[in-house]
């Protein structure tokens, strides 16, 4: 690795490197849907992915967990895990690390759930799948993860129907918790569910984290849960990494235009009321469509503070000096000035 | 619930309890299930053998005797009881019906799966095969196909080759439907999920995909019963079956061979006739109904058993 994220990234749970994920479409175009992403989870960090919708941030945890649909391919990158590199394995040994190292939780948990078997036989799936223990021990374990994530143990024999949003959300905690995995991945885990239910499940989520030590990647679009709950923040644009780095710097500083008007746009309690930028911020357009990126910096077409530069050259990551080293790395061309001209 | 009761024996009590409300569907049940039995208990009910001659006081042949004369539904051209011939020929009947409706269900399902799962080249090769037999006309060329092997006399019995291209032959329709359900299904979440959690081919077949197309399976097993009856009655009825062992459809051909129309003897065809009717409904109507209630979908809602429906919070056990 000649660009460690910083010092000492070999104790990384998993490392993602220059990943680059493309998609053939139908109409005979490749959309380039990551492009050069790379990103560090610690053990027992909780890591945030953030962007608009179709930013990528999807189609990175199925890039590393090796599950895109048959038209996307990984072309370029590397994918580490405990130091092993997963992009390597061949397509058996890739199973045996889903699940038992690395665990998902669905957007939507209901289309997530078989509708035709008991939320109890599915929990036990993959245990059995696994064979990591026998039936019984199994058995005993699913009432262990049901009690854990609060479901009552009468209800493991019901079908997935018969379950309320914010408990099917609850059984897919459990069942991705079945295999003691160091690593879960949650897509969206709140999409869907009422205010109460989500920060419900975000309190069970963090508990578990605390319980178990578990490292959890948390994809997701709504910033506060992010704040609440994210040590390091990757913040997503039309497939490349914007912003990268602590929350705390992230949040209180952020450096790159869409990170700033991302965080306007939300509402503030703590922004005094009788400020100049009262109003939510909006970032005009939408996303570029990945099979027709714009040149340049992907950005640069939406954005307020745009330079001749940026729709020329792609801006390169340039690490934030914070003096005490503590991460962030932007990939803007505002810093690359900053940097020059210092 | 009842907890001391086995989760089997619950559920098949709540299945029953699901079907005794269907009325059509108990009405379809009855009639497989009266066939079946009388099938079953030929022997018990008729003192004689189908094939053998009733005479009267003086040894002649009872021929063409109406229901008045004789048992319950007279006798043939040749003096045979009708009433045996009707319930040995359900026998018959029943056997190669099922038999080559299982064989055409187990077929037509396997490449409805694999086509319907694996796509691309296995998809158009197993379709092209489909699509190949079921342009040609189905009778035709079973006609052609049961002749040709009665040809070679290869020794196998008539009802065997009757079965085998009747079962090898009519899973066409439902090999389609079955890859049509499957491509629905294995773009749903739950299918990635599965991948997610390691899982391979065979499982998520077994465990994933054939659940949700077990409701639709057993349902058209059901239908393609009685259209597998139908047919061989058919193929019976224009003298392919075993004339040794004669089925409702030999019947019928015997019937309309030895003229029991212009002999106005009602008896001899219309009882086999009536009985191809009374199964192939009794599957229809059950065919129907099943599929309604192997769907556990169309079953209950979460809010119908009364039990609460908000989960414990986290913070409760605290």
């Amino acid at each position: 690795m000649t660009d460690a994220l910083r010092p000492g990234s070999g104790q990384a749970l998993l490392s993602a490197r220059h990943l680059t994920t493309e998609f053939h479409l139908a109409d005979k175009t490749v959309a380039r849907a990551l492009e050069d992403v790379s990103f560090d989870v610690l053990p027992g960090q909780t890591v945030g992915l953030v962007g608009e919708s179709g930013c990528g941030k999807t189609t990175t945890l199925m890039s590393v967990m090796r599950l895109l649909p048959s038209n996307g391919r990984i072309t370029a990158g590397n994918v580490y895990f405990n130091g092993n590199d997963l992009l390597a394995l061949s397509e058996r040994d890739m199973r045996a690390h889903r699940w038992k190292d690395m665990a998902i939780i669905f957007q939507g948990a209901m289309n997530a759930l078989n509708p035709v078997l008991r939320i109890g036989d599915q929990i036990r799936e993959a245990i059995l799948l696994h064979d990591l223990m026998d039936r019984a021990a199994a058995d005993r374990r699913v009432d262990e993860l049901l009690e854990l994530v609060g479901i009552p143990r009468g209800r493991r024999d019901q079908y997935p129907h018969q379950y309320s949003g914010g408990m099917r959300q609850r059984a897919m905690i459990a069942m991705a918790l079945a295999c003691s995995p160091d690593l879960l991945f949650a897509d969206e885990p709140t999409t869907a569910l009422d205010v109460m239910i989500q920060a419900q499940v975000l309190e069970l989520l963090k508990e578990i984290q605390k319980k178990l030590g578990l490292a959890i990647v948390l994809v997701t679009h709504d910033l506060g849960v992010v704040a609440e709950m994210c040590d390091t923040v990757v913040v997503m644009y039309g497939g490349k990494v914007a912003e990268y780095g602590s929350a705390e710097l992230v949040y209180n500083q952020p450096q790159h235009p869409y990170t700033q008007r991302l965080l306007e746009s939300f509402p503030d309690l703590n922004r005094p009321p009788d400020s100049a930028n009262r109003d939510l911020a909006t970032i005009p357009g939408t996303p570029p469509r990945l099979n027709a990126l714009p040149p340049g910096c992907r950005f640069s077409p939406r954005c307020h503070m745009s330079m001749d530069v940026c729709a020329q050259v792609t801006p390169g990551k340039v690490n934030v000096s914070t003096g005490s080293g503590v991460l962030h790395q932007v990939a803007c061309h505002l810093l690359n000035e900053q940097e020059i001209n210092k | 619930m009842n907890e001391s009761s086995t989760p089997f024996k619950r559920h098949l009590r709540d299945f029953w309890i699901a079907f005794r409300r269907n009325k059509l569907g108990l009405l379809g049940g009855f009639l497989v299930l009266t066939a079946i039995i009388l099938a079953l208990f030929a022997p018990l009910l008729t003192p004689y053998q189908p094939t053998e001659v009733i005479r009267d006081e003086k040894g002649r042949g009872l021929t063409f005797a109406p229901p008045s004369v004789h048992g319950p539904l007279g006798t043939d051209d040749a003096g045979r009881d009708v009433w045996t011939q009707l319930i040995y020929g359900a026998r018959i009947s029943l056997t190669v019906g099922f038999m080559a409706g299982f064989i055409a269900m187990f077929v037509g399902s396997l490449f409805g799966i694999l086509a319907g799962y694996f796509g691309g080249r296995v998809d158009n090769l197993l379709m092209r095969i489909t699509d190949v037999l079921l342009v040609i006309p189905d009778l035709p060329l079973m006609l052609v196909l049961v002749a040709t092997v009665r040809q070679m006399e290869l020794n196998i019995s008539p009802l065997v080759v009757l079965t085998a291209v009747i079962g090898l032959l009519y899973w066409t329709s439902t090999a389609r439907l079955i890859r049509s359900q499957v491509l629905t299904i294995k773009e749903r979440q739950f299918v990635d999920r599965a991948r997610a959690i390691g899982a391979g081919h065979m499982h998520i077949i077994r465990k994933h995909i054939l659940p949700q197309i077990m409701p639709l399976i057993v349902a058209n097993t059901v239908l393609v019963l009685s259209i597998a009856i139908l047919i061989e009655s058919g193929l019976a009825f224009l003298g392919l079956g075993d004339p040794t062992k004669p089925s409702w459809g030999t019947m019928l051909n015997f019937a309309f061979d030895r003229s029991a129309i212009t002999n106005g003897a009602w008896w001899f065809y219309l009882p086999p006739g009536l009985a191809i009717v009374w199964v192939s409904l009794g599957c229809v109507l059950l065919g129907n109904v099943l599929e309604e209630m192997l769907n556990p979908r169309l079953t209950g809602h979460h809010l119908e058993d009364g039990q609460s429906m908000i989960a414990v919070s986290g913070k409760r056990s605290e």
